[in-house]
């Protein structure tokens, strides 16, 4: 892979880890009065699917999507705007968090109810085959998804009808507190629910970004060929607790071992080691690049503190399409 | 001699119609394309429009609900069927989080131009899970608009606007409506959505119904007007968003409520009817308002036990009757008195669906 091209995917994953500590920061303060849900340990997966689509391919997900909003060109003023619940917001203020959209780059919309933007997401690839415009459409899901019968509906069609969809299951091995060992059989690797259904499969390192690159690509050329759906599983582990800015480790649902193993393969870190180690990345461009996503992510957090909230009349307004 | 259709046949052409003229539009459903057609309903359109616009579909309920509306998303408006309403129940999560949401949740951004058919069901042993009406239930949802006709007139003139309203509507037909008869004109014409009906002008009393209880409501009227009584029979059509102000301006005339709905009488569609009377024309009731509805209980199977659950002209009749005091000695049925079994819409039906 060129050099840019990594030093870009490094540029992004750092931007989606920095803006989410952002978050994190200013969380406390009390003006995002809306469930977060951050992706801290996850960004390699957003960015190298991302990394092989145009603004045209269609994507949604879920609540935990604002690496994949980011990482598909999503506009990060109108997210903070969103989540400071102001007019200037991705949904005005009316979605917060967990219903972020940017149409200009195809992100049609994320939703927290577990799985229901999988069906959605087989419906738009299903539409813009009608419409005889086959865009790929991703959407991304947590391994928790692939329990609800909404999931296995829609990979059941997605596969009879070979369209052009990419599954992306971002496995962080736990759901809320619960690990996958009470909620899946021993034994069953995730993504062969989906080879069940008939359809290709594989499973990756998802904080290795040259393995998720390697993976995606090949999912959405298939896709874009004609040639049905993909579904990817990820292995990655979410670093804070499931909602909110804090740590959680200290609950005891998982192990603070168990997370320093994983700690220890942050995706970010590992793409800086090797830049640094191959002689690609210097102190010097490293630095710029932190400086220049700092005021980028400080004029976000401006915009949204300064831009007004939405009027009362807009409480009733688009409950109807005219 | 005007031209008469039955109601499915109306729902037909109003489909094919929109299907011509709109490549957009499609309609998926369990046995969309099969030998029958969802009672008549879409025989012969895949034959017409081919079977990438008129689809079969895997037992899938939410799961197809949530790709009609990515393919709204993207400019398709696809119409759902499902030959019983009971079976969108695996489907309300796709129709209540997302469908009615969607377009506010975003800031208005996207539409959700999505038709879903629903057919209740009736007689011959439907039983429990083949007979509910739910109509309350998504009547009460705000993002959705909830339409029932009792004609094929507007069978025909409900579904032509409903496909072209760009927003969820759901469309809920009566199975004993599909074969009755009525004016239907050839073109293509909208009833539009939110507006009721005076099925019947009077100026006595005044009956609000929904769907099949129209019909027995316009039969309770002719009971009436032989004791004298002139009851003013109301379709309401939509139930969301409600014609409040028909509904309010007969009341005031007339000082007399009874709503016969098809579903449930607790929590039913007819208590919000009753509830927007006595909050906005309490000072015009001359009598206490009725509602009449299915017995409160899941609607048994045997044809014994499921005549007890249903209201019929007769009931509507005396309970007009005890609320404006008029014996029952007066309401007498003009005519032959029907023979026909309680659990058949009419001597052609034969069973089983």
């Amino acid at each position: 892979m060129q050099a840019e091209t990594l030093k870009r995917f490094y540029y992004e994953m750092l931007r989606i880890r920095k803006v989410e500590e952002k978050i994190a920061e200013l969380y406390p303060k009390q003006e995002m009065r809306c469930p977060v849900h951050l992706c801290i340990g996850q960004e390699a997966i957003a960015v190298g699917v991302c990394a092989h689509l145009s603004r045209d391919d269609y994507m949604l997900g879920g609540h935990r999507s604002h690496g994949h909003y980011l990482a598909k060109g999503g506009n990060l003023k109108a997210m903070m705007g969103e989540l400071y619940g102001k007019v200037t917001g991705c949904s005005q203020g009316k979605g917060g968090s967990m219903h972020l959209v940017d149409l200009s780059v195809g992100f049609l919309g994320t939703a927290p109810i577990v799985a229901s933007t999988i069906p959605i997401a087989v419906g738009a690839a299903f539409g813009s085959v009608m419409r005889g415009d086959p865009r790929v459409t991703v959407v991304f899901f947590g391994e928790g998804a692939t329990e609800e019968g909404a999931f296995h509906e829609s990979l059941n069609f997605a596969a009879l009808k070979k369209l052009p969809v990419v599954f992306v299951c971002e496995n962080n091995l736990y759901s809320v507190y619960s690990p996958l060992s009470v909620r899946q059989p021993e034994g069953r690797e995730v993504f062969w629910l989906a080879q069940g259904h008939g359809i290709e499969s594989y499973q990756g390192d998802g904080n290795d970004i040259f393995e998720v690159y390697r993976l995606a690509g090949r999912a959405v050329r298939k896709a874009r060929q004609g040639q049905g759906p993909t579904f990817l599983e990820f292995k990655t582990y979410r670093w804070r607790e499931h909602c909110g800015p804090n740590y959680d480790n200290d609950l005891g649902y998982r192990t603070d071992r168990e997370f320093q193993e994983w700690k220890r393969r942050c995706p970010v870190e590992r793409l800086r080691s090797y830049l640094r180690r191959e002689g690609l990345l210097g102190d010097l461009e490293m630095n710029r690049m932190s400086r220049e996503l700092e005021t980028e992510i400080e004029d976000a957090v401006a915009f949204a503190k300064e831009s007004p909230f939405p009027e009362e009349t807009l409480l009733m307004a688009h409950i109807y399409a005219p | 001699m005007t031209r008469e259709l039955k109601f499915f046949q109306a729902v037909h052409e109003a489909t094919d119609l929109c299907m011509a003229k709109d490549p957009t539009v499609y309609i998926m459903g369990l046995g969309v394309p099969d030998p029958k057609g969802i009672f008549g309903t879409t025989l012969g359109l895949q034959q017409k429009y081919g079977n990438a616009r008129v689809l079969d579909m895997p037992t899938s309920e939410n799961g197809m609900t949530g790709v009609a509306i990515g393919s709204a998303l993207v400019g398709m408006r696809p119409i759902l069927v499902h030959q019983r309403i009971d079976f969108t129940l695996l489907a309300l999560e796709q129709v209540v989080n997302q469908a009615a949401k969607w377009h506010y949740m975003f800031g208005g951004q996207m539409k959700v131009p999505l038709v879903i058919r629903m057919i209740i069901g009736r007689g011959w042993g439907q039983g429990p899970q083949h007979s509910q009406s739910l109509q309350a239930w998504f009547a009460h949802i705000p993002g959705l608009k909830v339409v029932m006709p009792a004609t094929p007139y507007d069978a025909k003139g409900l579904l032509i606007a409903s496909i072209e309203d760009d927003n969820p509507v759901i469309f809920i037909e009566h199975r004993w409506l599909h074969n009755t008869f009525g004016y239907v004109p050839e073109e293509i014409y909208r009833t539009p959505l939110g507006q009721a009906r005076i099925a019947r002008p009077g100026k006595d009393l005044t009956i609000a119904a929904t769907s099949y209880m129209v019909l027995e409501a316009l039969r309770a009227a002719e009971i009436l007007a032989g004791a004298g009584v002139e009851a003013e029979v109301i379709d309401i059509r939509t139930l969301r968003p409600l014609d409040t102000h028909l509904i309010l301006e007969s009341v005031r005339k007339t000082g007399h409520l009874m709503v016969a709905d098809t579903g449930w009488k607790t929590c039913g569609f007819s208590a919000e009817v009753v509830a927007l009377v006595a909050e906005e024309a309490l000072d015009a009731l001359k009598s206490r308002p009725r509602r009449l509805g299915l017995s409160d209980c899941p609607t048994p199977t045997s044809p014994a036990l499921s005549r007890f659950c249903y209201p019929r002209a007769s009931d509507l009749a005396f309970a007009a009757g005890d609320l404006l005091k008029i014996p029952n000695e007066k309401l007498k049925r003009p005519g032959e008195v029907s023979s026909l079994p309680p659990d058949v819409p009419d001597p052609t039906f034969t069973g089983p669906f």
